[in-house]
């Protein structure tokens, strides 16, 4: 039985199921970012999604056999739910400010908002029949998804911290995107671009320090004395 | 020419580890050695290029590439001097203020000459980097490290400029990352599952290139490198960044920054046209290109800071590009090529001048600026010039960059454009000179002051930038001609 089970319902599928799931939990922590009312939530839910990230980099490994993901998903899984992490809560452990209440909207429209945002990145990058050998297409339609919806955080939060992280899950949603269809890009182009955002994490940390300090917030609703 | 080009990869890359450690006396001065040689080595590359392409491990230059390298190699030790005599006020600040003010004043130095150098490093890579994924690590890389150069003074408003820059240019390369991975699907389907993106394979192969991908590369592409370039609407982060960066940052930003942003679009265009033909990309760049001038020309009317006025001005001029690119016509390519050189010149020199005045009216608000051709006589008069040249008066070289770009729209048949280009030019121009005009002639608090210079150091970037222009106006050298002619064909597609 489990034998004709198995002829019945080959290999691909699974793979196809497995990893169009591993998308939808990125896309599903993006949302969860709309509404974390902590910094420490906040980077966790990015450290939870850099994790899905790195599975989905180690589960096209194992299925399409392309050993080079292995490393990629080791080194994303270190620097992306590790390092940056860490990064970022070393630069503001002593900060004693709050994110709750950012948001420019309730959380329900917030979230209403995004899904609109969602479905429309959804079916725009469906419709544009971009096939993949790697990958089932719904899963860049998915990552396309998790893009816009980071927008939407960066806009409707006014604190430093969601925006950052917003831009750090904009960069998880395309690192998605990147594996269905760039999957053979070279590995040291793709550990460059780690290393880019590993820099690029600094900078902002350090930003983000210069601003709390300088405010002892972290709101952005203060930031409006250039104009015009 | 490898040997050479190498050279002008790791040349500023070692300035930047030197002055890590080396005395603040000795950064300053290495910095402007490594700027001149920089330089020279560029201009040694221009005969190689005009006939072929330079390559490297990792690195290539043809004529494209080396016009944007001279943009950034002739910048950088020219705002490397002007540093000197911005330090010096600042030292002067110090002597008054006492002896603790030193270790801070030390600190700040370091820093300044650390990310100084890393950012004209990193503007130097983005045009000689082989691919378009370097190209985007490159743009990434001077991103982060401008943005701490523009939070550098930690005051109110660079803390505001540098949060609004990082996160909005960090966003737009988000979406440029995006079209770089499309595009290397768009090239899988020809170049097989593994390939590095490098320039030579990608032109060769873009006619065969799939036209949907291409075409959302490429419009991503346009957006989120636009947003560095300045584009509208996704502009709003330059004149906030332009007005609170130290003004040697702020040259360098408005000079050479945007037009490297603005190459990485013309490396998309070149591939875009060839896999999808000239009209998707050309309309794309018309529509950016009008917008941007005209929100440009209309806001320069409304400016009361004068590095604000003087961003609006750079978004105008990257206006200019796009348009001019959108054209089509090899003579446009030609006088777009020059226009990215007589930019980095006019408008470092104007920053560097409003620096200047910045230093001697203790404001950046033009309402406190009066009458300061009495009081700065060097500088202001330079100022005057470099506005007339922004303005693209002649004998300078945006009057021919300009010109060229004019009437290759008139030649190809957009004499429409060309007209609507023409008056939002004088629009544009009109703003400027009234703002400066009052700064310069108005009887004021100008009179005030005692009629000097704050420092030599300032004065003399502004005049190489003056004498540049007029080189490039009167009488460009042939082999300028040359290369500007053979990046005009290579955007044309003659050459590949």
């Amino acid at each position: 039985m489990i034998e004709i089970l198995t002829v019945a319902r080959p290999a691909p599928t699974v793979f196809d199921g497995t990893a169009n799931t591993v998308a939808v939990v990125v896309l599903l922590l993006e949302f969860g970012m709309l509404r974390a009312s902590l910094f420490g939530a906040q980077v966790r839910l990015y450290a939870a999604q850099s994790v899905a990230v790195s599975v989905l980099a180690g589960v096209v490994a194992v299925g399409r056999g392309v050993p080079e993901l292995f490393i990629l998903a080791a080194l994303s899984l270190l620097l992306k739910a590790v390092i940056v992490p860490l990064v970022m809560m070393g630069q503001l452990r002593d900060s004693r400010a709050e994110i709750a209440g950012s948001g420019s909207l309730g959380v329900a429209s917030e979230v209403i908002i995004s899904i609109l945002v969602a479905a429309f990145g959804f079916f725009a990058v469906g419709a544009l029949g971009i096939h993949s050998e790697v990958l089932p297409a719904a899963a860049l339609s998915l990552s396309m998804a998790v893009v816009l919806v980071s927008f939407v955080l960066m806009i409707l939060r006014r604190d430093v911290i969601s925006q950052a992280i917003g831009f750090f899950s904009l960069e998880n949603g395309v690192s998605m995107a990147s594996l269905v269809i760039a999957a053979g890009l070279p590995l040291i182009l793709e550990v460059a671009f780690l290393f880019d955002l590993l820099v690029a994490v600094v900078v902002f940390g350090v930003l983000i320090r210069v601003q709390s300090d300088r405010t002892k917030s972290f709101s952005t609703v203060a930031l409006d004395r250039l104009r015009g | 020419m490898s040997a050479v080009l190498i050279c002008v990869f790791f040349l500023p890359f070692a300035m930047t580890l030197l002055s890590l450690v080396l005395p603040r006396r000795v950064t300053e001065m290495a910095t402007i050695v490594v700027g001149v040689v920089t330089f020279v080595l560029a201009v040694t590359l221009m005969p190689s290029v005009t006939h072929g392409v330079v390559t490297a491990p990792f690195l290539r230059v043809d004529a494209l590439s080396e016009i944007f390298l001279l943009a950034t190699a002739f910048l950088y030790p020219v705002t490397a001097i002007y540093t000197i005599g911005y330090f010096a006020r600042e030292r002067s600040v110090i002597a008054r203020d006492g002896a603790d003010a030193i270790p801070q004043f030390r600190r700040y130095s370091r820093l300044f000459y650390v990310g100084f150098n890393a950012f004209a490093w990193s503007m130097i890579c983005a045009p000689i980097v082989n691919g378009l994924a370097l190209l985007w690590i490159a743009i990434e890389i001077t991103t982060v490290v401008s943005a701490l150069l523009v939070a550098i003074d930690r005051t109110e408003g660079a803390t505001e400029a540098a949060w609004k820059y990082v996160l909005i240019a960090s966003c737009g390369l988000g979406i440029g990352l995006l079209a770089t991975i499309i595009l290397y699907y768009a090239g899988s389907t020809v170049l097989g599952e593994s390939y590095d993106l490098g320039l030579a394979s990608m032109l060769r192969s873009a006619g065969e290139l799939p036209a949907v991908p291409v075409q959302l590369a490429f419009g991503l592409a346009v957006i989120g490198y636009g947003t560095k370039v300045g584009l509208f609407p996704v502009h709003t982060w330059l004149p906030d960044a332009h007005s609170e960066a130290p003004t040697p940052i702020s040259a360098l930003l408005s000079g050479a920054l945007l037009a490297t942003s603005f190459y990485a679009i013309l490396r998309y265009y070149q591939i875009a046209v060839g896999a999808l033909g000239p009209a998707f990309p050309q309309n794309t760049l018309l529509i950016f290109g009008v917008l941007s001038l005209l929100l440009a020309a209309l806001y320069l009317f409304a400016q009361r800071n004068i590095k604000r006025m003087l961003a609006y001005s750079s978004v105008e001029h990257m206006g200019i590009l796009a348009i001019g690119v959108s054209f089509g016509a090899p003579i446009a390519f030609a006088g777009v090529l020059l226009h990215v050189l007589a930019h980095a010149a006019a408008k470092g020199t104007a920053f560097m001048g409003a620096g200047t005045m910045v230093h001697k009216f203790g404001t950046k608000e033009m309402s406190g600026m009066r009458g300061a051709i009495r009081a700065l006589p060097f500088s202001g008069p330079i100022f005057l010039v470099a506005i007339f040249t922004l303005g693209a008066l002649p004998p300078f070289g945006m009057f021919r960059s300009e010109f060229q770009i004019v009437s290759g729209g008139v030649a190809s048949g957009h004499g429409v454009v060309g007209a609507v280009l023409l008056v939002l030019l004088s629009t544009a121009f009109l703003g400027l000179m009234i703002a400066t005009t009052r700064v310069l002639f108005e009887p004021g608090t100008g009179a005030m002051l005692p009629a000097s210079e704050p420092s030599y150091w300032m004065v003399v970037p502004t005049l190489i930038g003056v004498v540049a222009l007029l080189v490039l106006g009167v009488h460009p050298p042939d082999t300028l001609v040359d290369l500007l002619t053979r990046g005009a064909a290579e955007l044309t597609g003659a050459s590949s």
